[in-house]
């Protein structure tokens, strides 16, 4: 279980304040298939660098269990890192390596042993398609292929949240869908918790039971997919809905 | 003649390979320090940084004939005197090892930055950043900068001949220069070409074998 509370951050310039978290609070389950939702601006880097573990928050914390995550510091950190898988945008794979060594890496990093490596990383593999991939060099993958690695790698360690940051934004929509339907496979076998933060209304509306809508650094909205979209309550959902309508 | 040729080449290449060797194990470090002392880096340390880059500057800035002779007591120190081959690799060495080190930074400031955050995201130590992400990941660049390296150091080689050092310069300043023997300064010139053709084609054959970002 996961508790965001009170989360609060802004940035200082010289003469403005922006409030990218203004005192955000949500619960989210064991086994949730979660989407935040949000334009651009609307604070969701900014919730995922907290989530990540890689920024301190002004106000507020995210507990995991009874674990307070802004009260880790050193080898504490680094192991709670470990713990969560993240899926990003640019893939950021080690391009001097294989598929094999991409989602053995955080496995080497915690220094499993070569054949237990072997094993989850075989596993892994075929979890995620890619069977007979296994040495080939990212230059050589598609889009979709590459984000398959980040996924298989993201999971390399049995993370107890997946967090996915806008993982199909740089994905057409065939490969888009072939990716959820995978993120979703994997919600199906596996159970982990899993959290994915877009600006695509389609992607929330495919995968998501609930779904969170973030504007200008607060949640606006919060309930299941079916209930925000159906009858949504803040301008900002029913400008998500709006838009994506015209577009049709 | 042919015999002391071959002498001086195979002194030029002794003297740059181990002179390249040592610039590498102490320019590699520094610069590795340069990239994640930053205040972006992933080991923040601003003051560090900027004295290690002001000593880089500063002995770059020296120009290579007058830091040999700068360095002729530290080089008796080391060696116990200021010329030949061992006094060469001496000054060559200092005189490389700021300039690997910036090599070093600019080969590691190319990896991707977002590589680089994921890779904190998975709870990788900052070692284990250096040693399994930075350098892995710029390993052709590496190898080009060992070429690169080289070949700088076998001009400097040269000049050190002017001072006694060994090798092909030395040869070609005692004989060509001073003696007039225009066959032997012209020969020198040839053989120092085809040394600098063979370096540079050689490593950029296994950079080009290591580099698995070509289709």
């Amino acid at each position: 279980m996961i508790r965001i509370e009170n989360l609060t951050k802004s940035f200082k310039n010289e003469n403005s304040r922006l409030v990218a978290l203004n005192n955000v609070s949500a619960n989210i389950g064991n086994g949730e298939l979660l989407g935040i939702i949000g334009s651009s601006g609307a604070g969701k880097s900014t919730l995922i660098r907290h989530l990540s573990l890689i920024e301190q928050p002004d106000s507020g914390t995210i507990w995991l269990d009874e674990i307070d995550l802004f009260k880790l510091k050193g080898r504490d950190l680094l192991r709670m890192r470990r713990q969560l898988g993240i899926v990003f945008q640019g893939y950021h794979l080690l391009e001097q390596k294989n598929v094999y060594e991409n989602i053995a890496f955080p496995l080497q990093l915690v220094k499993m042993s070569k054949t237990e490596i072997k094993k989850r990383v075989d596993e892994l593999i075929s979890l995620v398609g890619l069977n007979g991939k296994a040495q080939a060099y990212p230059v050589q993958l598609s889009g979709g292929q590459k984000q398959r690695v980040a996924i298989a790698r993201a999971l390399a360690s049995s993370p107890s949240l997946l967090l996915c940051d806008e993982p199909t934004s740089a994905l057409d929509v065939v490969t888009t869908k072939s990716i959820l339907d995978l993120l979703v496979e994997i919600h199906r076998k596996t159970q982990v918790t899993i959290v994915i933060i877009t600006h695509e209304l389609s992607v929330v509306k495919a995968v998501c039971q609930r779904v969170i809508v973030m504007d200008e650094g607060s949640f606006v909205e919060d309930g299941s997919v079916k209930q925000v979209f159906t009858s949504p309550k803040h301008e900002m959902t029913k400008l998500l809905l709006g838009y994506q309508e015209g577009q049709l | 003649m042919t015999e002391l040729l071959i002498k001086g080449t195979f002194d030029t290449l002794y003297i740059v390979s181990m002179s390249t060797l040592f610039a590498l194990i102490g320019g590699l470090p520094i610069g590795v320090l340069l990239v994640i002392w930053q205040k972006n880096g992933i080991a923040p340390f601003v003051y560090g940084e900027k004295i290690l880059s002001s000593f880089v500057n500063t002995v770059r800035s020296i120009p290579f004939i007058i830091l040999i002779i700068a360095l002729f007591p530290f080089t008796r120190l080391i060696v116990g005197r200021s010329y030949g081959i061992q006094a060469s690799i001496v000054a060559l060495v200092v005189g490389a090892i700021p300039f690997v080190a910036r090599l070093v930074e600019s080969a590691l400031a190319e990896v991707d930055e977002g590589l680089i955050k994921a890779a904190i995201t998975m709870g990788a130590t900052s070692w284990q950043i250096v040693v399994k992400v930075y350098l892995v990941e710029s390993v052709p660049a590496l190898i080009r900068l060992v070429s690169l390296t080289m070949i700088t150091l076998v001009g400097y080689a040269a000049m050190a001949g002017v001072v006694g050092g060994g090798g092909l310069g030395d040869i070609a300043i005692r004989y060509g220069l001073h003696r007039y023997q225009t066959d032997v300064m012209l020969l020198t010139i040839v053989i120092m070409v085809i040394m600098v053709q063979l370096i540079q084609s050689s490593f950029n054959f296994i950079a080009n074998r290591q580099d698995r970002r070509r289709p």
